[in-house]
């Protein structure tokens, strides 16, 4: 007898390992060749291992659940000798290719389309048994060549080049041969066929972008942070009418040098409040040593758009910053931000964040937090709406603030217990201003 | 030694392996290629190119002694004599030119040759033992071409006066009786040429004719000629082994078991892929029957592991080799190919030869089509009379409905020499018409072809 090892075959184009996903057979059971000895999936689909001998299974090396490296062993079976070489496979742990398939079916199609001007040999091109040079044994010849699309191999050649399936192609040579002209011609329709009416064409090109520096980063940090955060989001409206009144009071009389004022100075002084009862949402989580770090000071992160894409400024300390100079200390981050001079100190220690898109806010948003913040305010825009005030509908400014939240520290109805204090505040702009 | 990494990797020298490397240089590619003998392999070395030579040889001499026979052609000459040390040196002198061509070849395209034992440790490492010492050569692509080996019978293992084709090609004398088991074309071919070289041969064939792959009507010249070239042919035989005296036990189909004093068993009773001693069992590969499953840009079952040549099976020719060698290169330098050729052609060079390209008409009614065949005797070609070998035919297998052509074989005096015009008219795609309508120069072989076509069509003008 005989020890035969079982590798993790190369189950598919770029697949580098599999996640077992079942197991057959257990240590000293027998099998036969052909026998489904594991199951293994890819990210693209399942793939069964069958037992390339007669033999028993003497230790099987991965559990369900593990993932397997291609190549890696995966079991090994005690057989005898003629089989202890990795010879004489049945077909089943060849990966079939979907190409054959859809192959067969085009071919079908075609053959119709051929069925008024040649009788088309039985059979289609290609089956997957014509698989030709390889499987001729006897006759040192190629099977059926009647049933390929006749063409000079220069033609052939070039049609490859071109990505043309010549089974496409009509050929308008003798005996249906396709000549070069005719791929030109199929390959001038074939780019018209989306429309040939309209005169519009399909656009295949594709653009390859190696996504490198800033975008990367922003890449890998969204995909981290959407990847480790389980994020709810809360959406409520806030009738910013009153707010909005005193606000354009406000940019009227304000002494000249002074910023015009935004909805968001007004936000960050809210929320700066807001914190105080909720410092909860004013926290860093590092989820690797389990630590939740509550500061004092709202430090908030704003979400600024620049040419090379999403960057946080961070105002220190909003809490003890007036309205006029969390306006100012904001138009300074985001011009800083723009043009590339903003310092590191500038970009990083937020504690919670806001994301507005101003005008473009829509009504309503899923924002990705900050991480390791555990809170995000997003800003949607202003929107004159009809609201029912009692015993009318009165048109009223309505702003939405959809937030998330990191669940994992904070529960729902602490969130929209924040968001409803920081609703009142805004909604009754005079409390920003009172100390309670 | 310093490990070498390298794009692509091609494991054995013959002309499916140094044609790919030849490619991948051309193509810029870093290329090693990993080769224990010579380069060239099996056809080079051992297999077409000395056999032909051999062949040559043999005929010469046959023709020589014709000629003191007395003959009709008016020639007259002394009886000559063989050395077959002195053909066998010159056979020798042409393998070597060859070499010394492979290799001139490879370095001019940048391919690095590492000469050793070749061991695959994974589908990216190769171990080299060479006589230097041990060499690592990692790769982003491996291909195998480790070509194929003479079957052994095992009641006539290969040693003593039991030999492959190897050793039949590298006689130091010409034995006075030859064993040969196995009729295919290797048999066929080195079985005639010593019988005209002067030794006693006798074929043992298990199957009821000889080159059974091939038609009976495309063999029967060369059986006529094997006749009366004095060649003792026993059918439906098996070779038993080998008696304590020496003989050789053959059950022939009547049951009666004889005895041959052979002093050389020459043993073709096929090749198979060679699998063995270069580490493929660390690949675990998909097969397909003995050889290596490829598909049609061949590739087997791992990534960027690639085979091509014998190793992947019949039809083990080495035109085949080439072709997949240099489709190979192509496509890991990142074109488009695919192995989509019409024909293989094969020729056997027997006496007479034999071609056969795409499919017989039994081959083509078997896929169910209705055909037209036409035949053509070169008893009625000029050019085969004046050379004296009337034997033979053109014939070409179409399409009845549209006349396209499906296959064309010939047997004759000299026709391997047409396989290039007949693989040609198949992958263009050439009907019974073209082959008709184009000019043929006179007095050649080839005007055969158009006479098989005018045939076919129903009107040929020398028959």
């Amino acid at each position: 007898m005989a020890e035969r090892v079982i590798k993790l075959p190369d189950v598919g184009e770029g697949v580098a390992e599999a996640e077992i996903v079942e197991l057959h057979v257990k240590p000293g059971d027998l099998v036969r060749e052909g026998d489904v000895l594991a199951a293994v999936m890819t990210d693209k689909a399942t793939v069964e291992i069958p037992s390339p001998a007669e033999g028993r299974v003497l230790r099987i090396a991965f559990e369900v659940g593990q993932k397997a490296a291609v190549g890696a062993e995966l079991m090994s079976l005690e057989v005898g000798e003629a089989a202890a070489k990795p010879i004489q496979r049945g077909q089943g742990q060849h990966v079939q290719q979907p190409r054959d398939v859809e192959e067969m079916a085009a071919a079908a199609a075609i053959a119709a389309e051929r069925l008024h001007e040649e009788p088309v040999g039985k059979g289609s091109p290609r089956a997957p048994e014509a698989r030709p040079a390889v499987r001729a044994l006897e006759t040192l010849t190629i099977a059926k060549p009647a049933d390929r699309p006749l063409a000079a191999p220069a033609v052939r050649a070039f049609a490859r080049d071109h990505g043309v399936d010549l089974r496409f192609v009509r050929g308008s040579g003798p005996a249906g041969r396709i000549q070069r002209e005719d791929v030109e011609a199929y390959m001038t329709r074939a780019d018209q066929a989306a429309s040939p009416a309209s005169g519009l064409v399909a656009n295949t090109a594709v653009e390859e972008i190696k996504i490198i520096g800033l975008r990367r980063k922003i890449a890998q940090r969204m995909q981290d942070t959407k990847r480790r955060i389980p994020h709810f989001s809360y959406i409520e409206e806030v009738d910013v009418t009153d707010l909005e009144a005193l606000r354009s009071d406000v940019n009227a009389t304000k002494k000249p040098g002074r910023p015009r004022l935004t909805v968001l100075p007004f936000l960050m002084r809210a929320l700066a409040m807001a914190l105080r009862q909720y410092p909860q949402m004013n926290a860093r989580y590092d989820d690797e040593t389990d630590m939740l770090y509550r500061h004092g000071g709202a430090h908030v992160g704003v979400a600024v758009q620049t040419p090379n894409g999403l960057m946080v400024t961070v105002v220190k300390h909003a809490e003890a910053r007036t309205i006029w100079e969390c306006a100012s200390e904001v138009q300074r981050l985001s011009e800083a931000a723009r043009s590339g001079s903003a310092t590191r100190e500038e970009l990083t220690g937020s504690t919670i964040t806001i994301t507005s898109l101003g005008a473009l806010g829509g009504i309503a948003s899923t924002p990705i937090i900050n991480a390791p913040e555990v809170a995000i305010i997003g800003v949607n825009k202003i929107a004159m709406r009809p609201v029912w005030r009692g015993s009318a509908f009165e048109p009223r400014k309505i702003m939405n603030l959809s937030s998330s939240f990191d669940h994992r520290i904070i529960d729902g109805w602490e969130a929209a217990e924040f968001i409803q204090h920081l609703r009142s505040l805004l909604e009754t702009p005079a409390k920003i201003f009172m100390e309670t | 030694m310093e490990p070498i990494s390298c794009t692509v990797l091609v494991l054995g020298g013959g002309p499916a392996g140094y044609v790919c490397a030849i490619r991948a240089g051309q193509l810029g590619l870093d290329t090693v290629l990993v080769e224990s003998g010579r380069l060239g392999g099996t056809c080079l070395n051992v297999g077409c190119v000395p056999s032909k030579a051999l062949i040559h040889a043999a005929g010469e001499f046959e023709t020589a002694k014709r000629f003191a026979a007395g003959n009709s052609i008016g020639v007259r000459a002394a009886e000559p004599r063989i050395d077959l040390a002195a053909t066998m040196a010159w056979k020798d002198g042409i393998v070597s030119r060859l070499n010394g061509g492979v290799f001139g070849l490879l370095r001019r395209a940048k391919v690095k040759v590492v000469s050793g034992v070749g061991h695959l440790r994974d589908g990216k490492t190769c171990v080299v033992e060479s006589d230097t010492g041990r060499q690592v050569i990692t790769a982003e692509h491996v291909v195998i071409a480790t070509g194929s080996e003479a079957v052994p019978l095992p009641s006539l293992p290969f040693g003593g006066p039991v030999i492959s084709s190897t050793e039949g090609l590298a006689l130091e004398s010409v034995p006075e009786h030859l064993a040969v088991i196995g009729g295919g074309y290797i048999g066929l071919e080195l079985g005639t040429a010593y019988r005209k070289l002067g030794a006693e041969v006798t074929i043992i064939e298990a199957q009821d004719r000889l080159l059974p792959q091939y038609d009976a009507e495309l063999t029967r010249p060369v059986m006529t000629r094997i006749r009366k070239l004095g060649i003792k042919v026993h059918l439906k035989a098996t070779a038993l082994g080998l008696h304590s005296s020496g003989a050789l036990k053959v059950l022939p189909e009547d049951g009666n078991e004889i005895r041959l004093s052979a002093d050389k068993i020459l043993v073709t009773v096929g090749r198979r892929a060679r699998l063995d001693g270069f580490g493929l069992e660390e690949l675990d590969l998909t097969m397909n029957g003995r050889a290596l499953e490829i598909d049609d840009q061949c590739r087997t079952s791992m990534r960027n592991v690639w085979a091509i040549g014998d190793v992947t099976g019949e039809p083990m020719l080495e035109h085949r080799a080439v072709a997949q060698g240099e489709m190979v290169a192509e496509i890991i330098a990142g074109q488009r190919r695919a192995f989509d050729k019409v024909t293989i052609p094969a020729v056997c060079f027997t006496d007479p030869e034999i071609v056969v390209a795409g499919l017989s008409p039994d081959e083509a009614r078997a896929t169910g089509q209705q055909v037209k065949v036409g035949s053509f005797p070169l008893i009625a070609n000029a050019r085969a009379m004046t050379l004296e070998s009337e034997e033979g035919f053109v014939r070409i297998v179409a399409r009845a409905d549209n006349h396209v052509l499906l296959g064309v074989q010939a047997v004759g005096q000299g026709v391997s020499e047409l396989s290039g015009a007949f693989a040609l008219a198949l992958e263009m795609g050439a009907r019974l018409e073209d082959v008709a309508a184009t000019v043929h120069v006179h007095p050649t072989l080839s005007e055969g072809f158009r006479e098989a076509a005018l045939a076919a069509l129903g009107h040929a003008l020398h028959i």
